[in-house]
């Protein structure tokens, strides 16, 4: 059997705010198909990592490599989709439609005249059908709720097909179910579509259903493996003790 | 008044005020948008002190009026950034240092106040051809750039980290439309006055905002908006011998009452 690709790897990244430290030393790597679950308390450096990988900020120390290259040579920028934490605070009076912000995602990284207009409307297209949007393509962003907002900016990060997808707490905000059909969802794109998922999330709910790795943060990596392991692991038990997990999926 | 339109002075005027409505109008959205409405006014009071250096040193005002708005603009975006102050404080400390640079520079000459006084009010109507042919090649470069970084730019408006973590050069971004900014506002505040192109910056982006149900919508209102204002007002202070610049910023303003009201009534 072959051992799947190695999309993101980790070693012994560090960063500090000021002299507040965030992360120390976190190593650990990614591959094609995981559908990674990145928990931890508030404050233990979740969103940071996430933004390190993504070449937003950059480690104090350490190195990323992201598809076989170190971030800062990294240039294959539309095989990765982002949905950032605040996605779900869209401005509702940003003059924009459906349509309009799902192009965002597909011409932002090509040149103006890079793209036929027949291909980037089957493009556009597919990417709100993967997420149940295609009815609303026409309606402005403000109009829709925030559930139907956050489907909006996924089938954004998807609308380049991607290999790697980043969600930071993306449903906050969001009631319980719409936050289940959207875990669903989710999964769907990970077992059919092929794109493997790194989800920055406090629901358990997400973790015993639908991933298939965890990595723990509380400043170090503190627990990095399959989630059934996790979920036998004392550091799953301090964590739930603790109120730092929550669950909406039952 | 169609023998109006025959006059070389209203033609030029008339030219001259479309091309810097438009590049404004289109600049103004994106603007308005990322919560920078005033930097155009910031950038104009800065301009002020740097056609009055210009006067004050005798070398070309607008070209020094440009240099001094493109750094300040630059010194806006550091200080934000490194600084942590929100952008209407940096904004705020450039354009009084800007004032009062020309107040300081007019009083210590005291020769040149009339001129100083050209560049706050402008004069459309007594525009030369050099003026109308720096507004034709400033919105032409505006548009150009505009639609040539479309998608990124309204990316970059929409949501930055996003936009960023896609590849896109936001602070490449950032510091073009700055320099657009100081640009347009320079050779604006020449053809139209201070007073009129940070008004053109915001009041027609404004009134389309409360319309538009996409962002090309709000494009093509914002342009329409800026255009009547300057066809209407420059028409307006023709027959009611008013000036130009007060009644272009006036009609942009009732017609952003009208639109509101419309609004109004579409939500109720």
């Amino acid at each position: 059997m072959t051992e799947a690709r190695e999309l993101i790897r980790l070693d012994g990244v560090s960063f500090q705010y000021g002299s507040f430290p965030v992360l120390d030393k976190v190593s650990f790597s990614i591959a094609q198909g995981d559908f990674l679950a990145i928990l931890g308390p508030n404050g233990s450096g979740k969103t940071t990592l996430v933004k390190i990988v993504l070449g937003l900020i950059r480690p104090t120390r350490g190195r990323i490599d992201l598809m076989g290259r170190p971030v800062e040579e990294f240039k294959a920028w539309s095989k990765i989709g982002y949905v950032p934490q605040k996605a779900s605070h869209i401005d509702p009076f940003f003059p924009a439609t459906v349509r309009e912000i799902v192009a965002m995602g597909l011409l932002s990284s090509r040149p103006p005249a890079g793209y036929r207009k027949k291909e980037e409307e089957q493009a556009i297209t597919l990417a709100l059908e993967r997420v149940g949007m295609a009815a609303f393509k026409n309606r402005p962003i403000g109009d829709l709720s925030g559930g139907q907002q956050q489907r909006v900016i996924i089938a954004r990060a998807i609308v380049n097909a991607p290999e790697l997808l980043f969600l930071d707490e993306p449903t906050a905000g969001v009631d319980a179910a719409t936050q289940e059909l959207f875990y669903e969802m989710l999964y769907h794109l990970n077992e059919a579509q092929m794109i493997t998922i790194i989800l920055v999330t406090h629901d358990i709910g997400i973790v015993t259903k639908h991933v298939n790795k965890v990595a723990c943060l509380n400043q170090r990596l503190v627990y990095h493996g399959t989630h059934t392991d996790f979920c036998r692991s004392e550091e799953f038990k301090t964590m739930l003790a603790a109120g730092h997990l929550v669950s909406h999926i039952h | 008044m169609e023998a109006l339109f025959n006059y070389g002075f209203f033609q030029r005027a008339l030219l001259a005020g479309l091309f810097v409505a438009l590049a404004c109008a289109i600049l103004g959205l994106f603007l308005l948008l990322r919560k920078d409405a005033m930097i155009g006014h910031g950038l104009a009071h800065v301009t002020f002190g740097g056609v009055a250096l210009g006067l004050f040193l005798n070398v070309l005002p607008l070209a020094t009026a440009l240099v001094v708005a493109v750094l300040a603009s630059w010194a806006i975006m550091k200080l934000k950034e490194r600084a942590g102050l929100h952008g209407d404080t940096a904004i705020g400390i450039f354009s009084s240092v800007g004032m009062a640079l020309g107040i300081a520079l007019a009083t210590i000459a005291g020769r040149f106040n009339a001129d100083l006084l050209s560049y706050l009010f402008g004069d459309i109507l007594a525009i030369d051809r050099l003026e109308v042919v720096l507004s034709l090649v400033l919105a032409a470069a505006v548009i150009i750039i505009i639609l040539a970084n479309y998608h990124r730019l309204m990316y970059l408006t929409f949501d930055r980290e996003s936009a960023k973590a896609s590849g896109v050069k936001t602070a490449r971004l950032n510091l073009i439309l700055t320099v657009l900014t100081s640009v347009t506002v320079v050779l604006g505040m020449k053809v139209v006055g201070i007073l009129l192109v940070t008004a053109l910056l915001v009041i027609p982006a404004a009134a389309a905002l409360l319309l538009a149900r996409s962002f090309k919508q709000a494009l093509i209102l914002s342009s329409l908006v800026a255009f009547l204002s300057v066809v209407g007002g420059l028409l307006a202070a023709f027959y009611l011998d008013l000036p130009a610049s007060a009644t272009v910023v006036l009609l942009s303003f009732f017609i952003f009452i009208v639109f509101f009201v419309r609004r109004r009534r579409r939500t109720v």
